[in-house]
């Protein structure tokens, strides 16, 4: 038995310790060098920026302007104004709000509940593991759409509704991922010897084994953040999202489409700012996942 | 004799095969570990060597209650290990600790040596809080590493400082006994004496039980005080290290030995060596009676006739019938 006098003297002070570099540190290093991701991250913080207090300096989103009518882009209405005579830079920023905020918070529904799914599924394995993914199968064969309707007329039409159906959609997708990569894990020799050194399950899960498959997770979320926008902007296409006079970036560009024939700007831009987000979105996501690939790790 | 500290009474670990689509019917088993029995003392260091397949790692995993046993029981210090419920067990694990096989796989990428050293300290509440940081920093003094490098995460050490950190890991609990499964075989040859060293000088120093797994004979023969030969999932010749290996007695041991090379190119050019015929069987079939006599050189009709249980003769234990003619 070693009695802490057997173990031989030594002591330390923080200042001669010998910094580490960590895997984050080196995928940190290894993004900044990818100029497509850079170029994207920078274009989504000044539009968050924009979107998030651009608002406070303009005019109302729902301010009408009748007389005024639909104006094309000028130094008053910068991006021109709807048919309406509201000012579509505002109601851009506005929409933009929306959108973002409806790509987030369904991912965040999205993974908080696809993380947990699969890392339970791949922990246990077996029967347990066999009933969960048939009950994501079974989820992922129903019509989109339907399930959307049904919900909307039960439920009514409702902005929170709107991201828990879109998260109820997208977590599939990410307790598959979960549950691959929890399960090629488990078969790690550290995650035995986490067993042996009698940790229970949840540290193992949560302090072993997660961590160590951050990176596909990371990568899948910035790719689901566009998938969730688009989901948004199809189902406000189709009148089952944002109502006016709220408005969202799938709520723009329909509207200009019906007009586009005599208002262009009104298509045009809306489907610019978008189309510019998951861009950067999706570049980011590419950039992410090769910075975190262990493959490219190596140099 | 002293009672012993590590008991294993006649360990069995199968694997069931499954096969079908949807509806799953069990096809064979396969007997990893089919009836083991073993004793190991306080302070000893016990070989276990054998071809790959055999069932060692199967074993020790068996040992650590990583795997469910079939039948059978693993006994420590009296307390039986594999009719313990989860926490009991988890209560005895600190007295029970692994060293793995591949230092590059047993370490998470993720935590620094601290994190890793100071994990098990705090689950375990072996130490106030305050005085994590000089426990790390002694263990890693122990097992040959400077403190100072202890922000360090694995991957910014060799294979052999990562094995010093897995072995530090393990003492981390101050177990009573260890399970070392093959920990230098992914090392280089330059490193292996090292570990060998350090894990044999700590066994004396903390008055450790160590099981070492090996597949290579001069290695075991190195640090272990006993010996024992598996084959094919049963322990076939146990003894005292030097005997079983300068006097073996199974052939299959014979054979064992006989492929060690020797240092002097002009004894090994002439020297005889027995080969092997043949692969080791399968496990999921072994064959009947004596699982060697496929390949044993001197098998008669009656070694297919019954398994040779494991019996004493003169110095050690053998499992032949005809141990004592050869």
């Amino acid at each position: 038995m070693i009695t802490p006098q057997k173990l031989p003297d030594a002591t330390v002070t923080p200042a001669q310790l010998e910094p580490g570099h960590s895997l984050w540190g080196d995928a940190w290093r290894r993004l900044r060098q990818n100029r497509l991701a850079v170029a994207g991250s920078a274009l989504l913080l000044v539009l968050g920026l924009l979107c998030a207090f651009g608002p406070l300096f303009s005019q109302s989103y729902q301010e009408q302007n009748l007389e005024l009518g639909a104006v094309p882009p000028s130094a008053a209405h910068w991006l021109g104004t709807d048919t309406l005579g509201r000012d579509l830079f505002t109601r851009i920023l506005y929409g933009g709000r929306i959108s973002i905020m409806v790509g987030l918070v369904a991912t965040f529904v999205a993974l908080a509940i696809g993380v947990v799914y699969g890392a339970v599924a791949g922990f246990f394995g077996g029967k347990i593991d066999a009933l969960m993914m048939r009950i994501v199968d079974i989820m992922y064969a129903l019509p989109f759409t339907i399930f959307v309707i049904l919900l909307m007329v039960f439920f009514g039409r409702n902005i929170v509704l709107l991201f828990v159906a879109i998260g109820a959609v997208e977590w599939l997708t990410m307790a598959r991922i979960v549950r691959g990569q929890i399960l090629s894990i488990k078969q790690m020799e550290f995650i035995e010897a986490a067993r042996a050194l009698g940790f229970g399950r949840r540290r193992i899960i949560f302090r072993h084994m997660l961590p160590n498959i951050l990176g596909p997770i990371i990568v899948y979320t910035t790719l689901t953040i566009p998938a969730v926008m688009l989901l948004e902007a199809f189902l406000s296409f189709l009148g089952l999202g944002v109502q006016p006079p709220m408005s969202s970036w799938g709520v723009l560009i329909k509207d200009g489409a019906e007009k586009m024939e005599e208002f262009w700007w009104l298509l045009v831009f809306p489907g610019t700012v978008f189309s510019l987000t998951l861009f950067s979105l999706n570049f980011l996501g590419d950039g992410l996942r090769d910075a975190l690939d262990v493959r490219t790790a190596q140099d | 004799m002293p009672d012993p500290i590590l008991e294993l009474n006649d360990i069995r670990t199968h694997f069931p095969v499954h096969e079908g689509f949807l509806f799953k019917r069990q096809t064979g088993t396969v007997r990893a570990v089919d009836g083991v029995t073993l004793k190991v003392q306080t302070g000893e260091v016990l070989g276990l060597v054998g071809e790959s397949g055999c069932g060692k790692s199967t074993l020790a995993r068996t040992i650590m209650q990583l795997l469910p046993v079939t039948s059978g029981s693993v006994i420590l210090e009296g307390k039986n290990l594999t009719a313990g419920t989860t926490a009991e067990i988890r209560a005895v694990r600190r007295d029970l600790q692994m060293v793995f096989q591949d230092p590059f796989a047993s370490l998470n990428p993720r935590l620094t040596v601290f994190a890793a050293l100071a994990e098990p300290l705090l689950v375990h509440r072996m130490c106030p809080r305050a005085e994590i940081t000089t426990r790390v920093a002694q263990l890693m003094t122990l097992v040959g590493l400077a403190p100072r490098d202890m922000r360090k995460y694995p991957h910014e050490f060799s294979g052999g400082q990562r094995q010093r950190i897995a072995i530090a890991r393990a003492l981390a609990l101050n177990p009573k006994v260890i399970i070392a499964d093959e920990p230098v075989s992914a090392l280089d040859v330059s490193i292996q004496a090292q570990i060998l060293n350090l894990l044999s000088q700590l066994t004396r120093q903390m008055h450790l039980s160590l099981v070492f797994i090996a597949h290579d004979l001069s290695v075991v023969k190195h640090i272990s005080d006993r010996v024992a030969v598996m084959y094919l999932g049963k322990i076939v010749e146990l003894g005292a290290a030097v005997e079983v290996i300068e006097r073996p007695r199974h052939p299959y041991t014979r054979a064992l030995v006989s492929a060690i090379p020797t240092p002097n190119p002009d004894i090994e050019r002439t020297r005889q060596r027995l080969v092997l015929a043949g692969d080791p069987p399968s496990p999921l079939n072994p064959p009947a009676g004596c699982a060697f006599h496929p390949r044993c050189p001197h098998a008669q009709e009656r070694c297919r006739a019954a398994v040779p249980p494991l019996t004493v003769l003169g110095d050690r234990e053998v499992a032949c019938i005809r141990a004592g003619e050869l």
